[in-house]
């Protein structure tokens, strides 16, 4: 048991460190896709060769086997766990953890994680509480599945809240979502994904909106009325006119996704979290012989 | 809109030439500089250990790798969201005779009279586009303050760096004035047809 444990917690840690560079360095096809489909339908000249330079980078990335990125951003995992996956999730966060570190030493990549009120550097991109991990928890499965989303910060500066009252109603959260993008303007490197984050509480609209953005290019909500929200969202947040990089023009966003929860009758809050069109992520399957599969998505 | 070569260190003159909307590429030397740099210049009284004048500085924290002693080799050089620094941006000018600031995202309006006064530009770079630009780097010549890592004070020698709009002019035009002005003014018949 004890060694199958070991083998199996090496297995986790092997999978994160591949996952982080992974992401840094080769961007999914659903944002290629969209961002060349944003390259031909923009107008604006600044607009089309900024987005012309964003598609050439994403080349050069990959010929060149850079990360795409100088930011490496804070590494987010989001963990499915199987009732029966034989490693417990304290360990499981421990091999996330080294594997974050072993990936930003032998890489090498920039280190970015500080301590909040010092601002010295922690080292490899990890310190307390660092990285982050959301958790879920899957009855009747022994597998584990594994996304890492390196979250860059001028995207993640651009995360907003707002407790809204139910009298506010949809539009409420409408104008909140789009006040909040134009606001943020050339800052958090549009056209990217706009992830809101309805109901639960204040901490978990957020926590929604994050998922949200974890979420491909062209995947929508499965709750028809949360799915008819982002249709609408994406259509008027790209009528904004704020652009590529902020210089104006027909592309804002590539795409808008909501995440909810039920809430407590006297609450609707709305949280808008941001990802910048370098939109990274990369998933990575366990099984519970150790045997690990890595894929865009879970 | 104009295209523009330009060589930096560059002069008043040379900025005086550029218009919001221009685009431009750049040879010669930038200096790579962030928060935690500008924090010790302005706010702890430190001078800086080169001569800024006449110079392009570039928002950044870059990936690389040591070699020996001082000696780095750029991995991946990109550029950061500049509003966080705004505030330094007429000291540069008054103080040390800094012409351009590049970064991504844009400065807020304030900059735009400073940036006029002292003959300035801001430069936007496209975020993210890092790969490509390191490209466009031909070595990192100098690092001072190593202890800063990665926000120390780097020197890179670049070729064709680019590109570059003048998303603010020392004419007292902005890109960004021009697009939020606009953008929020839809934004209130959006809300309006709610």
């Amino acid at each position: 048991m004890s060694t199958v444990a070991v083998d199996l917690r090496q297995a986790v840690e092997d999978a994160a460190a591949h996952l982080y560079v992974w992401a840094l360095k080769d961007i999914p096809q659903d944002l290629r896709d969209a961002l060349a489909d944003a390259k031909d339908k923009e107008t604006s000249v600044p607009g089309r060769r900024v987005l012309e330079t964003i598609v050439k980078n994403v080349d050069v990335a990959e010929t060149e086997n850079n990360i795409v990125c100088q930011d490496t951003g804070i590494a987010v995992y989001a963990c499915r766990v199987g009732e029966h996956f034989p490693l417990h999730p304290a360990k499981i966060y421990e091999a996330l953890k080294i594997g974050t570190e072993r990936a930003t030493v032998d890489t090498p990549l920039r280190s970015n994680a500080v301590h909040t009120l010092t601002r010295e550097n922690t080292g490899p991109n990890t310190g307390y509480r660092l990285p982050i991990v959301h958790w879920e928890f899957v009855p009747d499965w022994d597998g584990l599945d594994v996304k890492c989303i390196p979250k860059g910060s001028g995207s993640e500066n651009m995360s907003f809240l707002k407790m809204c009252v139910p009298a506010d109603g949809v539009k409420g959260i409408k104008q909140f979502v789009l006040e909040s993008i134009v606001g943020a303007g050339g800052k958090p490197c549009p056209p990217g994904i706009v992830g809101v984050g309805i109901g639960g509480s204040a901490d978990y609209a957020m926590y929604l909106a994050k998922e949200a953005i974890g979420r491909p290019v062209g995947t929508t909500n499965p709750d028809p009325e949360v799915a008819k929200l982002e249709r609408e969202l994406f259509e008027l947040l790209n009528e904004t006119g704020v652009g590529p990089m902020g210089l104006g023009g027909d592309v804002t966003v590539l795409s808008c996704h909501v995440e909810h929860a039920d809430t407590h009758m006297t609450l609707n809050p709305v949280a808008v979290n941001y990802q910048c069109w370098a939109a990274r992520r990369a998933s990575a399957h366990v099984s519970a012989n150790g045997d690990v599969e890595f894929d865009r998505e879970f | 809109m104009a295209e523009h070569e330009l060589t930096f260190p560059a002069t008043e003159e040379d900025i005086r030439k550029l218009r919001a909307g221009d685009l431009v590429t750049v040879d010669g030397h930038i200096i790579g500089i962030r928060d935690r740099t500008q924090i010790r210049i302005f706010d702890e009284g430190v001078d800086p250990p080169l001569d800024l004048d006449g110079a392009f500085l570039l928002h950044t924290a870059p990936n690389v790798r040591k070699l020996g002693s001082g000696r780095y080799e750029p991995l991946c050089v990109g550029t950061t969201t500049s509003a966080r620094m705004v505030r330094f941006t007429e000291p540069l000018g008054r103080d040390h005779g800094v012409r351009a600031i590049a970064g991504k995202g844009g400065l807020p309006d304030e900059a735009i009279e400073p940036m006029a006064r002292y003959g300035m530009v801001y430069f936007a770079l496209v975020g993210g586009a890092a790969a490509l630009e390191t490209t466009q780097i031909e070595e990192i010549e100098e690092v001072y303050w190593e202890e800063l890592m990665p926000e120390c004070l780097w020197k890179f020698r670049v070729k064709g760096f680019g590109p570059l709009w003048v998303g603010i002019d020392s004419h007292g035009n902005s890109m960004y004035r021009d697009v939020q002005t606009e953008a929020t003014k839809r934004l209130e018949e959006i809300v309006a047809g709610l």
